[in-house]
């Protein structure tokens, strides 16, 4: 340890170079939220749930490299604030109906939306039109959670040497797609045991058959929140 | 067009081979395979993934961020309104749908003879000369109904383009106001000479003595950037010139190409004597591909007088060449760091800075990526020395500028300033009359009321990429930010939450007033938008998307309030026109079948 | 509980595209709806037999808008309330009911009465009686301003028991730790 220090909410935390807010921050047992970040892979920032304020600028704290010296506002009404308007617009892009979700009580969408506390998705909703994709024997693809974190773009890529996920399209139209010129997941090198499989913290990527073999109201986000779950792993690891 | 699967497998091969089977060359190959068939279809995305060996979900990511890029069939005849602010005040809505009409075609539709397709694009950049189109590529300007009902004609006989009479492609400079750099005449390689006896370490403290400051908008030191890279590790330094001029109302970049391609050129050449680059790019918008020849032919000339290539006249240890790079339609490429991932051949997302391009940029090498316009400026700097420069303009805001302007005056063009210019003056150069407000800097800039026309073009006030449009006072300027959201939503590359998702809740809300369904409390939240748009942004565009309604609801709230149908809350929708498919699945029309669309008429 | 109001709360409740579910669950409540029923009065509501909504302070919402007549009750219940509630998934988000969204309308139609296996000559029906269909489900704050949600697919009784309580003693009704719930 450097001694190095920032100020989170007024608490010190310490750093090591080179060391983002996030990971200092939860390392050192204070939660900041995130959906794209995994500590395996490099800083992502799309989905902005990690927004802080650091030396009074809106930053990324996932991708902003702590500093020495800095005031860092995170668990505050605003930043809160922040963070619940976009959980609410990633409800109304896509189609989240979490009552016939097999992801249900183990999303980190949904648990993100217990703790900061959504009661609405505020806006219109854009019930975007996103067949699913069943072609898999062991795997089902759900697009309509899809929130972009490319978790499994990079996971498949990365780690599993596939390639099996990509993203395309552009701004709203934006959408995930599989590495067959058919679009099906059949017809790619996709295994149940890749970690691509394993990654998603929605509910795109579904295994076929435990479905609700853990029944609701026992599951991860029923229990315990996110921050609770996400700094005992964090503890434990 | 032949379709034959024998005539078109060697002509992929052969651009897969021309580009060395890179996969940093993969948007220019889809470019090149799309002129092939005029679209992509599925196959060809699987032919280029296997010749490049990357993965094929790849190259339909590549080939799905471009609007450029199609996967489904398009028109022989590719018809695209430039659908700017400025194309709209000259009536571009009334000249697509009477092409639409004569044709036969829906907009956004492909006729069903595979004729035909029309729908509009982003700005051209051919305001001052608008309306604008470009068909197959290639720009037309000054629309009007009688040059429509030739085109129409034209492409019901299926002219080939170069048989459509020349001057439909003439695109005026329209230079009105000339001054330090446009007025400069200079023998190509006059200011890379001077440079070279300057050596490599006088030249960059030349730039550091002319205080000049990037022209893209930003500002940054141009020196401090040239410095950084030069001395960041890595050998192989690299020069971008940005040329993805696509701020809409801006088009001072297109003239500077079209007519002082050599200053641009050279000025690519200089900053790479100060930075020690090899490689440099030209990142050309995809809707100026029309002067590609013609650039293509400036650099040949170039590298023939030994002022490109090995040994750059004559000194030795001097290699430096450029390679010009096509973009097809993506405005948000226009950000550094996402014009380099479009440049290695994906999709142009913007990166996370730090690290920034000066120390890790195309292929993680360090390099530099400026403006045009700053580029063609280290010309004037190389040739007169970097205090002379210094001393024009303000203090702050060194040399000229550059100004597009459009809109409501009578002379529309470009308009070289000493920076410090008062908009006033400038309005009153170009006969503005009566004029209700200036947007300065494009949809992504400021807009300006009447009070406030003793602003200054300068970094310190108000600074500018260069666009300025202008709008009289017969104009709606709920209507002009309407048109800009509208953009942003267009232009967004989709990456962060809130840019995706909020420039397309914004475009809703602004549709919402437009429609007469607007309710005061949709004040309130476009105003919770704006603010979540600019704070939580991964990158410019989005910060940027909410200002042009910011501007205006605070300078101009009468535009909105008077769209307001209810002071309290108002839905989105008809709640009439959501029950007309029932009704005529039912063939009712009683009473019971309508809903009155304001609650309020209900007791 | 501060400050008690001087008179019994009025609060009414009714179901639009639902399942009643979020009603079942109200009942939920068990034994408090004694301690309830000393602080609220009933208007309109399936526990009383009162047709139409009168001048409450309160009113709960279940399900989604997917009609004209929906839409109509829903008009009502916002003129007369004074504090309306979204309550349970469907009236937050649309719910089930919406699923039929990505749908076109016609097609909907004409599965249930024309191609269903064993229908004979089915035809959409057009009594005037019947209320039309809209396009889409939407969420009721799509079509009314909303003053609260209260999601879950039914929130469960505990849930609604805070929420109310919460309300009817001045308090900004807020869900967290288990109270809150999506499904």
């Amino acid at each position: 340890m450097s001694g190095k220090q920032f100020l989170l909410d007024g608490q010190p935390v310490s750093f090591e170079e080179g060391q983002s807010i996030l990971e200092a921050a939860r390392k050192a047992g204070h939660y900041i939220p995130s959906l794209c970040w995994h500590k395996d892979f490099p800083a992502h920032g799309s989905c902005k749930l990690c927004v802080v304020k650091a030396a009074g600028r809106h930053v990324s704290a996932c991708a902003t490299p702590a500093r020495e010296g800095w005031e860092v506002e995170s668990n505050t009404p605003e930043m809160n604030g922040e963070r619940r308007g976009l959980l609410q617009m990633l409800f109304v892009e896509g189609n989240h109906f979490c009552p016939s979700c097999e992801k249900s009580g183990n999303c980190e969408l949904q648990a993100l939306g217990y703790e900061y506390e959504m009661l609405t998705p505020r806006f219109r909703h854009f019930y975007p039109e996103r067949p699913v994709d069943a072609s898999h024997p062991d795997i089902l693809l759900d697009f309509n959670r899809c929130i972009f974190c490319e978790l499994c773009v990079r996971a498949s890529r990365d780690v599993d040497g596939k390639s099996v996920f990509a993203l395309t399209g552009r701004g709203i139209d934006k959408h995930l797609v599989v590495n067959a010129e058919s679009g099906r997941l059949a017809d790619t090198d996709f295994s149940k045991d890749d970690l691509a499989a394993h990654i998603c913290p929605v509910g795109v990527i579904l295994h076929k058959g435990p479905g609700f073999a853990v029944p609701i109201g026992e599951r991860s986000y029923d229990g315990a929140s996110i921050r609770e779950k996400k700094l005992r792993e964090e503890e434990a690891s | 067009m032949s379709v034959l699967p024998s005539s078109t497998v060697a002509p992929l091969d052969d651009i897969l081979l021309r580009h060395g089977h890179q996969p940093t060359a993969l948007l220019q190959i889809l470019i090149e395979a799309q002129d092939i068939e005029g679209w992509l279809p599925a196959s060809t995305l699987t032919r280029i993934a296997e010749g490049l060996h990357i993965p094929r979900a790849r190259v339909e990511g590549v080939a799905g961020f471009y609007s450029f890029l199609y996967q489904h069939p398009v028109g022989r005849y590719r018809v695209l309104f430039s659908d700017n602010i400025t194309d709209r005040m000259l009536g571009n809505a009334e000249l697509l749908d009477t092409l639409c009409r004569k044709l036969w075609v829906e907009p956004g539709k492909t006729s069903e003879d595979g004729l035909v397709s029309i729908t509009t694009t982003s700005c051209t950049g051919l305001c001052d000369q608008g309306p604008a189109m470009l068909v197959n590529g290639r720009a037309i300007g000054q629309l009007n109904h009688r040059r429509i009902n030739e085109i129409a004609e034209l492409i019901r006989q299926q002219r080939p383009l170069d048989l459509w009479p020349a001057g439909y492609f003439r695109v005026d400079d329209n230079i009105r106001r000339k001054d330090a750099l446009l007025n400069l005449e200079m023998t190509p390689g006059m200011a890379l000479g001077a440079a070279i006896r300057q050596g490599r370490d006088g030249w960059l403290a030349g730039m550091q003595a002319s205080n000049l400051r990037g022209r893209g908008g930003a500002g940054f030191a141009t020196a401090v950037k040239w410095a950084s890279a030069r001395n960041a590790p890595g050998e192989a330094k690299v020069i971008v010139c940005n040329a993805d001029e696509g701020e809409p109302g801006t088009f001072k970049d297109r003239v500077l190409l079209n007519s002082y391609a050599d200053l641009v050129f050279e000025g690519m050449t200089l900053a790479a004597w100060a930075v020690g680059a090899r490689d440099g790019f030209l990142y050309l918008r995809g809707e100026y591909r029309y002067l590609l020849p013609q650039l293509e032919a400036v650099l040949a000339r170039r590298r023939s007088a030994g002022l490109l290539g090995q040994q750059i006249l004559g000194e030795a240890g001097f290699d430096f060449d450029i390679r010009i790079h096509l973009g097809a339609g993506a405005y948000v490429c226009g950000e550094e760091s996402a014009l380099i991932e479009s440049l290695e051949g994906k999709r142009g997302t913007p990166r996370i800075r730090p690290p920034f391009p000066v120390i890790k940029g195309y292929l993680d090498r360090p390099t530099v990526v400026n403006n045009v316009e700053t580029l063609a400026k280290t010309c004037l700097i190389a040739l007169q020395g970097g205090a002379a420069f210094a001393a024009t303009g303000t203090a702050q805001s060194a040399g000229t500028k550059l100004l597009s302007i459009s809109g409501d005056c009578a002379a529309p063009g470009i308009y070289e300033y000493p920076f410090g210019v008062s908009i006033a003056r400038i309005l009153e150069d170009c006969g503005a009359s009566d004029t209700q407000a200036v947007q300065v800097g494009g949809a992504a800039g400021i807009c300006l009321a009447t009070y406030e026309f003793q602003r200054r073009i300068a970094y310190e006030d108000v600074p500018t990429a260069g666009a300025f449009m202008i709008f009289d006072e017969t104009r709606d300027l709920f209507e002009v930010a309407r048109a800009f959201v509208h953009f942003f939503a267009h232009e967004s590359c989709g990456f962060c939450t809130p840019c995706r998702v909020g420039t397309s809740l914004l475009k809703g809300f602004m549709d919402k007033l437009a429609d007469g369904h607007g309710a005061k409390a949709d004040l309130a939240d476009i105003d919770w938008l704006d603010r979540l748009l600019k704070n939580a942004s991964h990158c410019g565009l989005g910060s940027a998307a909410p200002n042009p309604v910011i501007d205006t609801l605070q300078k101009f709230r009468p535009a909105y309030e008077r769209r307001l149908v209810s002071l309290d809350f108002e839905p989105a929708f008809d709640l009439d026109a959501a029950l007309a498919e029932a009704r005529q699945l039912t063939a009712r029309d009683d009473a019971g079948a309508h809903l009155h669309t304001h609650g309020e008429n209900e007791k | 509980m501060n400050a008690p109001s001087p008179r019994k709360l009025r609060v009414a409740t009714t179901s639009l595209a639902g399942c009643f579910g979020c009603h079942m669950s109200f009942l939920d409540i068990d034994e408090h709806l004694f301690e309830l029923v000393e602080l609220v009065e009933f208007d309109r509501s399936p526990l009383t037999d009162i047709k139409d909504v009168g001048p409450c302070d309160i009113g709960l919402i279940e399900g989604g808008v997917c009609n004209a007549e929906n839409v109509h009750v829903l008009r009502a219940f916002r003129r007369n309330c004074k504090t309306l509630i979204a309550l349970g998934a469907c009236a937050v988000n649309g719910g089930l009911p919406a699923q039929r969204n990505h749908l076109p309308l016609s097609e909907c139609m004409r599965e249930v009465y024309q191609f269903r296996p064993g229908i004979a000559n089915g035809q959409i029906p057009n009594d005037p009686e019947l209320p039309l269909p809209l396009d889409k489900v939407r969420p009721v704050h799509e079509v009314v301003r909303v003053d609260y949600f209260l999601p879950g697919c039914p929130p469960s009784g505990p849930a609604i028991w805070k929420f109310l309580t919460d309300l009817i003693s001045g308090r900004t009704p807020r869900l967290s730790g288990g109270l809150l719930h999506y499904d």
